[in-house]
């Protein structure tokens, strides 16, 4: 494994908490998840690629944004690995990183409307300012 | 003056990769009364035993410190050697510098440090070793065999067979246990109940077996070959020797509504009732939580009925006290509970159910005679879900389940399978599966009859959640290898619980102080090379109490339980262990720690009379050991306030002599 994926390994095993060695390879996370068919990357596919460095696909997912962080698969893993914390350390890998944004702040006031949380508003511009 | 010789053994590289085994041979030659060192490459060998031997005789040895493994590994050899040799087998010490040394340390001179320090404190000890004698005990000829199950019958048929007494103790009404409830038996497929009831036939007429049915162990004292044990015999309000079996009572008996626990609660019995057919001692017993005479004194049915008046309100528990040689522990296994899965439904749909509920669903004498047919609605179902490994194999530090594999359920579920779509080949059966584990004879190719012959879907994935909705059971899951989410309308759901160690298990280690894991499963002497005893002498292991086992593994370790077993109570005498506890008269003042802290009862006190100064004489209360109960655990040495206490080859002296030689 390269230096690099090494580094993106340790760093999300360390935000998340989560060993994704422990992972027995049952599936039952990606039986229990509700945004399944919504995913091109399920829950069970984070944690083995996690395990194995390939986390680049992850990354570049749109899978990131479709996990409900509805915590089902964490609570049914029988081996507590916990890929929901998991899959949250990637989208922070992802939102953190600088560069490789599908859009400018300057696009931002044109998609608000009344619904949007002066929260994810202030997030947007941090995010997007990058 | 001690003349001692040391031995350094190599044990291959095991030792001499981290210790510089020539360094520890000379470093402990300038001990102390060691006359004679040296080193072997392997001091448990013939030629190395050789070397002791002659040196004993060569340089009139009075004691040896053998440094090399565990004691548990080898004290037993090197102490025959030395007795060969003419040397007091007390004389022998053994400094552990394999698995407390060179195992576990890295670099040579950390290792060597150590094992010169280790082989001081052995030195040190030897100087104050003293030749030791063994007494001997007699060995009651009879066993004991706590549980009734498969595993129990085989051992008591074992043992009896060759010609000693057994009793077997069986806390339900019938003696039969697990295998008495299962319909067919992997991986030949004959019925449980045909090859079972036999041999409950057999222990029921054999001629060396008494059956203490309805009945627990309540207190155990003893020892290894002299066990006292007090059985309690719950009383069954029926007289088992008037009794004939003719159930005219659960016939007539007018509370019908008990859940009969025989068939898992799917089905109802009488408040007096006969478990099944072919229970032995086929007599009947009442329950006292549902009886009405036994309540409020109101019916009494079945006393009327009962043509054997065999039928005894007033019967009360009963207590045996019964001498054993041996004692085998036999207490099997229960499915764990379902209550915490809840993703599986198990307490919202009565169509979701366990593996063993689906053996009585199957079985000709279960509660739907045989036929397949949904519990909640009787109807015959069409598409039927197998889960696999639920409350197996999950983390240690889970809410819910237990870490270890149980082994049995990959085989009975691809029975189950099987025997569904060879009854009824139009219905869809999926089994969801992590591993498929099929180790043992024909094991495997059982299995994948199920898949090649037999149709069965196997999946490889976990079912996510079940959902009843209506008349169906939706159920999500994962195809790991299709990498698709599957969703099954079932009608059926059958959950491979776990299996755990019968509840009474852990109350009954106590009382036999035999060890057990943290799952509760009894500890065997030695994995590998003594499956069948526990650490605890006189106390064996059989079947599923030490771990999940199925049929074929029972029957053969409850043959190996009964060797043993039948080893033992061929002796007339047991060698007992001489490092025992004794008490210096003049030190103790009668105070009655040490016997309120004997795990075995061995010390007790006696008035004595002691010469005092100036000729007069004093009646004191002083402590004394039965050397033949006495196990030398230590308990009464560190109770003791004033020191009296003291165990030989253990002595105080001589553990503060080896502290000193470390410390120095």
């Amino acid at each position: 494994m390269s230096s690099n994926k090494k580094f993106l390994q340790e760093e999300l095993t360390r935000m998340s908490g989560v060993n994704p060695k422990k992972c027995m390879k049952c599936g039952k996370c990606s039986g229990t998840c509700p945004a399944y068919d919504e995913m091109e990357y399920h829950p069970h596919q984070f944690v083995s690629m996690v395990e194995s460095g390939d986390i680049e696909p992850l990354l570049n997912s749109k899978s990131l944004y479709r996990c409900l962080t509805c915590f089902a698969c964490v609570d049914r893993c029988p081996r507590g690995v916990e890929p929901a914390k998991l899959v949250e350390a990637v989208r922070l890998v992802a939102v953190r990183k600088q560069g490789a944004n599908h859009m400018t702040a300057n696009d931002v006031p044109a998609m608000l409307d009344d619904d949007i949380p002066q929260q994810a508003i202030v997030s947007a511009f941090r995010k997007y300012t990058k | 003056m001690q003349r001692i010789g040391v031995f350094v053994c190599w044990c291959g590289s095991n030792i001499a990769a981290t210790v510089d085994v020539e360094a520890v041979s000379e470093a402990l030659k300038l001990e102390p009364g060691v006359v004679f060192s040296t080193n072997y490459q392997y001091m448990c060998s013939q030629a190395g035993q050789n070397i002791i031997k002659d040196a004993i005789a060569e340089h009139k040895l009075t004691g040896i410190v053998v440094c090399s493994c565990s004691p548990r590994m080898h004290e037993a050899t090197f102490r025959k050697t030395a007795a060969a040799a003419g040397l007091n087998p007390y004389m022998v010490e053994i400094a552990n510098i394999r698995e407390q040394c060179s195992w576990v340390h890295k670099d040579v001179p950390t290792g060597t440090e150590k094992a010169i320090i280790l082989g001081k404190a052995a030195v040190a000890k030897v100087n104050l070793n003293a030749p030791l004698i063994p007494g001997e005990t007699p060995v009651t000829k009879r066993a004991l065999v706590i549980g009734g199950g498969i595993a129990g019958i085989q051992t008591a048929l074992d043992i009896a067979d060759a010609g000693f007494p057994v009793d077997i103790v069986e806390k339900k009404p019938t003696i039969g246990g697990k295998m008495s409830q299962l319909d067919k038996t992997f991986p030949t497929l004959d019925c449980a109940a045909c090859i079972l009831t036999p041999k409950m036939v057999d222990v029921a007429q054999h001629e060396n077996i008494r059956i203490f049915s309805y009945s627990e162990v309540e207190d155990v004292k003893g020892f290894v070959g002299n066990f006292d044990v007090t059985i309690k015999k719950h009383a069954r309000y029926v007289n088992e020797a008037a009794c004939t079996g003719c159930g005219a009572c659960t016939e007539k008996c007018p509370q019908k509504k008990v859940p009969n626990e025989f068939n898992l609660g799917m089905d109802n019995r009488r408040a007096i009732y006969i478990p099944f057919a072919q229970a032995v001692p086929k007599v009947a017993t009442i329950d006292p939580n549902y009886c009405n005479m036994l309540k409020n004194g109101k019916c009494g049915v079945c006393a009327k009925v009962c043509a054997a008046g065999a039928i005894d309100y007033t019967q009360k528990d009963e207590y045996i006290q019964e001498k054993y040689g041996a004692i085998v522990v036999a207490t099997g296994f229960n499915p764990i509970s379902m209550d915490k899965f809840d993703e599986f439904a198990y307490n919202q749909s009565k169509d979701v159910i366990t593996s063993l509920e689906f053996e009585r669903l199957t079985n000709a004498a279960g509660p739907t005679a045989g036929k397949l047919l949904r519990p909640s609605d009787g109807k015959h179902p069409h598409t039927i879900v197998f889960v696999q490994c639920v409350g197996s194999r999950c983390d240690a530090k889970a809410e819910k389940g237990k870490e270890y594999c149980s082994k049995i359920c990959c085989m009975y579920t691809a029975k189950h399978a099987m025997l569904v779509k060879d009854k009824y080949p139009d219905v869809d059966v999926y089994v969801f599966y992590i591993d498929v584990r099929t180790p043992g004879k024909n094991f495997d190719e059982f299995y994948r009859r199920a898949v090649e012959e037999y149709g069965v879907h196997y999946v490889k994935g976990m079912v996510g959640k079940v959902v009843p909705e209506g008349d169906v059971l939706k159920v999500q899951a994962s195809d790991l290898i299709a990498n698709k989410q599957l969703h099954i309308d079932a009608d059926l759901v059958v959950l491979a619980a776990a299996i755990e160690p019968d509840k009474s298990a852990r109350p009954l280690a106590t009382k036999l102080t035999a060890s057990m894991d943290t799952n509760d499963f009894f500890t065997e002497a030695h994995p590998k090379l003594r499956p069948v005893e526990s650490p605890t002498a006189g106390v064996f292991l059989s079947g599923a109490c030490q771990g999940p086992k199925d049929i074929p593994e029972t029957v053969s370790q409850a043959g190996a339980a009964a060797s043993k077993v039948i080893g033992l109570l061929a002796k007339d005498k047991l060698t007992g262990n001489p490092c025992i506890a004794h008490s210096d008269e003049m030190m103790c003042n009668g105070c009655s720690t040490c016997e309120r802290v004997c795990p075995y009862g061995a010390i007790t006190y006696m008035d004595k009379e002691f010469r005092m100064p100036d000729r007069t004489t004093a009646i004191r209360r002083v402590a004394s050991v039965n050397p033949a109960v006495c196990q030398g655990c230590g308990a009464c040495t560190v109770a003791c306030p004033s020191g009296a206490m003291n165990l030989r080859g253990f002595s105080t002296q001589q553990i503060m002599a080896e502290v000193d030689a470390i410390c120095k």
